[in-house]
C-alpha cells in the first residue's frame, strides 16, 4: 500500500459518516393516554390554589405555611437561563397543578383496573399475582400514589415506604425533620416551585442499623394533559442502614410540552448508604422536536453523617430538555459520593446534566463517570461542579466525561467546574468525545451484525461502566431503553 | 461451479481508479497469493470483495457461487462465508470480545437459516478453536482488539475466522508489522484452516508469509490489473528481483 492510498484512506474516515447518518422515527412504547375519570384543579397558580391543594391532601397548617413560604420566595425569583438549553417561555397560569384519579387512593386491591391495565403495559405490574420479584413498588399517577406494593414486608423491617402525602399525615415528625433540610425551599426556580406545588412522590426511611430487604422503587407516569407533575421525594437512611432505590419515569406521547419539576432529598446518617438509580423515559417529542416533557430536577443528597455513602446512577433517554444535576454534599468525614450517568438524546433533544459533589468533611471521595451519547439534531451537555472546601483534608475526587457522537449535526459540551479550598485536595478530571466511526461500522458488518446492531453494540460498550453499576434487571432495561432510543439513528 | 470469479473489475475511490479490468478466479480448497508494489490497488480489491463503503466498482463483475457478490450488503457477504481479514483490526470500546464474536456467529447463522448457539454451546466451540490455534484465552475477556498490540489483533482477526469458519478468506496484508513468532503463529492458524471446502486469498507485500503457508498460486497485481500467474516460485523471483521489472515487462494499458 503506497501513501497515496493510505491519505485516501484516512479521508475515507474522516468523511461525514456516511453510514451512521440520522435518521427517521423512533418508537415510543410508552406513549399511550389511560382514559380515567380524573380530579384536578383549575389552571392556575396563586396562594389561594396552593391552598386547595394543600386542603385536598388534608394537610396540616404547618406544611401549607411552608408551602406558602416557598410560593411566596418563588414569585421574586427569576428563570435561571444558565443552562445550555433551548426553553420556551412557560405560562405557569396555563397549566393544573393537581390531577388524580376520581376514584382516589385506595388500598391495592380497589385500585381502577385502568390503572393496573396502565402499569401493566409499562411492565410494572402492581397486582399481587405478578408483582415484581424482590421489588417494592410505589406507583405515583400524575399527582398521586395509586399504590405501594410489599408494604407487610417492608414494616416487619421497620422500614417505612409510602407516598408523601401519606407520610405526612401518618409521619409528621420524621418528614418535618427532614423536609427541605437537604435542599431548601428557596433553593433554587424549580425547587422553590416544586415546595410550593409539590403533589405527591415518595417517603423512605430505613431506622439504625436496618438493611432495607429488598429494592424499593417508585414509577412516575404523568397521564393527564396540561398537567405539570412536581414529585417530592425524600429518603432518609439512618445510622449503619442500607437502602437502594429504583426510579422509572414514563408519559403519553402529546404535542404540547409537559412540565415535571421534581425535588429528590437523601440523607444518609452516620455509616448508612444509599443508593439511588433512576431510568428516566419521558416522552421526548417526536422527530421534529413537537411535544415532549420538559424534565426540571433537583436532586440532591446530604452524607450527614461520618464514613456515609450516596451513589446516585441514571440513565437518562427521554424528555425533550433535561435540566438535572443529582449531587452530593459529602459533610461527614470520610463520606463518598458517586454518579454514574448516561445520557442519550437524539432528534430534538436536549440535555444540560451533571452533577455537585461538595466535599466539606476530611477524607472525603467522590467518584463522576459521566457518558453522554447524542444523535439526530440533538444538544448533550455535561455540567459537573467539584468544590473541595476549607476543611476538606486530603479529600479526593475524580471525574471521567465521555462523548459519543452519532451523525454530525449533533453537539456535545462538557462544563467542568472546579474549586479547590483545600491544597491538600486531589482533583483528577478526564474528558474525551468520540464518535461510531465507518470503521466501526465496517468491521462489524463485515463479521455479519446488522448496522442497527452495531450501533446499540457500540454504544453498549461505550456504556458499560454506568450500566454496570445499575441493579440488574435495571441494567438490562436500561440497555433496550437505548436500543428503542436509538431506532433510526442509523440510515 | 468456481467459488469466486472476477472479471475485468474496475473501481475507484475518492474519484480515483484504482482497479483497471482485474480478473481473478478462486476454486474452493485453493489458496492465492496475491502480490504486488504498494498502491497496486491490493487493499482495494479486499475492500471491494468485503463490501466496504467509498469503494466504487464502475465496471466488471464479482461472482460468488454463482451468485452476484458486489449486490450483497457487507454483512450479507459474510453470512455467505465471505471474511476479510483487517489490516488495521478496529477497537471497540467496552464491547467484550466473546460477546461480539457471539454475535457475529449468530448473525451468521440466522440469516442461515441456523438455530443461536446459546452461550454454553458458544463457550465450548470457543475453547476448542482456542486450544487448536494456541491462543490463550485471556483474550477473551477483553474489549475487542482494545489495548491490544500489533501482533496481538492480527491473531484475534484469525481466531475470529476460525470460529465463523468462513468459506472464503481473505487475509490482508495479515503479516504486516509481525514479528517472526507472531508470523508463524498465525501462519499456523492459516494452515489449520486450510480445507478442500475453504479458499484463502492472502493479500501481502512480502514473500515472507508465503515460506509458512503455501500458496496454490500467486499473482502480481500492478496498476490495477494482474499482471502476471504463477505458482509459488514467481514468489521467488519477485523477491530476488524486486517489484521494479514488472512495470518493465507489463507497461500501463497492456492486457494481462
Amino acid at each position: 500500500m503506497n501513501n497515496d492510498t493510505v491519505i485516501q484512506e484516512t479521508n475515507i474516515a474522516l468523511r461525514d459518516n456516511a453510514e451512521v447518518a440520522a435518521a427517521l422515527g423512533r418508537s415510543y412504547a410508552a406513549g399511550f393516554v389511560t382514559d380515567i375519570e380524573m380530579t384536578s384543579l383549575p389552571p392556575g397558580l396563586s396562594e389561594d390554589i396552593i391552598r386547595q391543594l394543600s386542603a385536598i391532601k388534608q394537610e396540616p397548617e404547618w406544611m401549607t405555611e411552608w408551602r406558602l413560604d416557598a410560593y411566596r420566595h418563588w414569585l421574586t425569583m427569576p428563570m435561571p437561563d444558565w443552562a445550555k438549553l433551548k426553553i420556551a417561555p412557560i405560562d405557569y397560569q396555563a397549566l393544573s397543578y393537581y390531577a388524580a384519579p376520581k376514584a382516589g387512593p385506595k388500598s391495592l386491591d380497589e385500585v381502577d383496573p385502568a390503572l393496573l391495565e396502565a402499569y401493566e403495559k409499562l411492565g410494572v405490574p402492581l397486582h399481587e399475582r405478578a408483582r415484581l420479584a424482590g421489588v417494592a413498588v410505589d406507583a405515583v399517577f400524575d399527582s398521586v400514589s395509586v399504590g405501594t406494593t410489599f408494604r407487610k414486608e417492608l414494616a416487619a423491617a421497620g422500614v417505612l415506604f409510602c407516598s408523601m402525602s401519606e407520610a405526612i399525615r401518618e409521619y409528621p415528625d420524621i418528614v418535618r425533620k427532614y423536609l427541605g433540610s437537604v435542599v431548601p425551599t428557596g433553593d433554587n426556580y424549580f425547587a422553590a416551585l416544586n415546595s410550593a406545588v409539590f403533589s405527591d412522590g415518595s417517603f423512605v426511611f430505613i431506622p439504625k442499623g436496618v438493611r432495607c430487604p429488598m429494592e424499593l422503587s417508585t414509577y412516575f407516569r404523568i397521564n393527564a394533559q396540561n398537567t405539570g407533575q412536581f414529585e417530592r421525594t425524600l429518603i432518609v437512611a439512618e445510622e449503619g442502614s442500607h437502602v437502594s432505590y429504583l426510579e422509572g419515569c414514563t408519559a403519553p406521547r402529546r404535542d404540547e410540552n409537559q412540565l415535571h419539576a421534581a425535588v429528590v432529598e437523601l440523607v444518609a446518617l452516620e455509616k448508612a448508604q444509599i443508593k439511588y438509580s433512576t431510568v428516566q423515559n419521558w416522552y421526548p417529542g417526536d422527530e421534529n422536536g413537537v411535544g415532549g416533557i420538559y424534565n426540571f430536577v433537583t436532586k440532591r443528597g446530604d452524607c450527614r453523617g461520618d464514613d456515609s455513602k450516596i451513589s446516585w446512577t441514571q440513565v437518562e433517554t427521554g424528555s425533550a430538555v433535561t435540566w438535572k444535576y443529582p449531587s452530593v454534599i459529602l459533610r461527614g468525614d470520610r463520606s463518598v459520593g458517586e454518579f454514574y450517568s448516561v445520557a442519550l438524546t437524539h432528534h430534538h433533544q436536549q440535555a444540560d446534566t451533571g452533577t455537585k459533589m461538595i466535599h466539606i468533611g476530611k477524607h472525603t471521595k467522590s467518584k463522576i463517570v459521566s457518558k453522554g451519547i447524542s444523535a439526530g439534531r440533538s444538544s448533550n451537555s455535561y455540567r459537573g461542579l467539584v468544590k473541595m472546601e476549607n476543611g476538606a483534608e486530603g479529600a479526593r475526587n475524580y471525574t471521567q466525561c465521555d462523548s459519543l457522537l452519532i451523525g454530525k449535526k449533533c453537539g456535545a459540551h462538557t462544563f467542568p467546574y472546579m474549586e479547590v479550598k483545600n491544597p491538600t485536595a486531589i482533583v483528577e478530571h478526564e474528558a474525551t468525545t468520540s464518535k461510531i466511526s465507518d470503521d466501526q461500522m465496517f468491521y462489524c458488518r463485515a463479521r455479519g451484525i446488522s448496522e442497527e446492531n452495531a450501533v446499540s453494540m457500540i454504544v453498549d460498550g461505550f456504556c458499560k461502566q454506568v450500566f454496570r453499576e445499575l441493579p440488574m434487571e435495571f441494567a438490562v432495561e436500561a440497555k433496550k431503553l437505548l436500543e428503542v432510543s436509538l431506532e433510526g439513528a442509523v440510515g | 461451479m468456481n467459488m469466486l470469479k472476477i472479471e475485468n473489475l474496475h473501481a475507484r475511490v475518492e474519484g480515483r481508479e484504482i482497479l483497471k479490468g482485474l480478473s481473478l478466479t478462486v476454486n474452493a480448497g485453493e489458496v492465492h497469493a496475491i502480490m504486488g508494489p504498494n498502491g497496486a490497488g491490493k487493499s482495494t480489491l479486499g475492500n471491494v470483495l468485503s463490501g466496504r463503503d467509498g469503494y466504487e466498482v464502475t465496471a466488471g463483475s464479482v461472482s460468488y457461487n454463482g451468485e452476484d457478490l458486489l449486490a450483497l450488503e457487507p454483512e450479507a457477504r459474510a453470512a455467505a462465508g465471505v471474511f476479510l481479514a483487517f489490516q488495521y483490526p478496529v477497537e471497540i470500546p467496552g464491547v467484550n470480545n466473546t460477546y461480539f464474536l457471539r454475535a457475529a456467529l449468530n448473525a451468521q447463522r440466522k440469516v442461515r437459516g441456523e438455530k443461536d448457539l446459546d452461550s454454553m454451546q458458544f463457550l465450548k466451540l470457543v475453547r476448542e478453536k482456542l486450544k487448536v490455534m494456541q491462543i490463550s484465552d485471556e483474550l477473551l475477556h477483553r474489549a475487542v482488539n482494545e489495548g491490544f498490540s500489533g501482533g496481538e489483533k492480527k491473531r484475534n482477526e484469525i481466531f475470529q475466522m476460525a470460529v465463523l469458519e468462513p468459506r472464503l478468506a481473505i487475509l490482508d496484508e495479515t503479516d504486516s508489522g509481525l514479528d517472526i513468532d507472531a508470523l508463524k503463529q498465525v501462519a499456523q492458524g492459516v494452515n489449520l484452516l486450510r480445507s478442500p471446502e475453504r479458499a484463502f486469498l492472502m493479500i501481502t507485500h512480502y514473500q515472507r508469509l508465503l515460506d509458512y503457508v503455501v500458496p496454490d498460486f500467486v499473482h502480481v497485481l500492478a496498476d490495477g490489473r494482474i499482471v502476471e500467474s504463477g505458482d509459488k516460485s514467481l514468489a521467488l523471483k519477485l523477491e530476488e528481483h524486486g517489484y521494479a521489472g514488472i512495470a518493465e515487462r507489463h507497461p500501463a494499458g497492456e492486457a494481462a
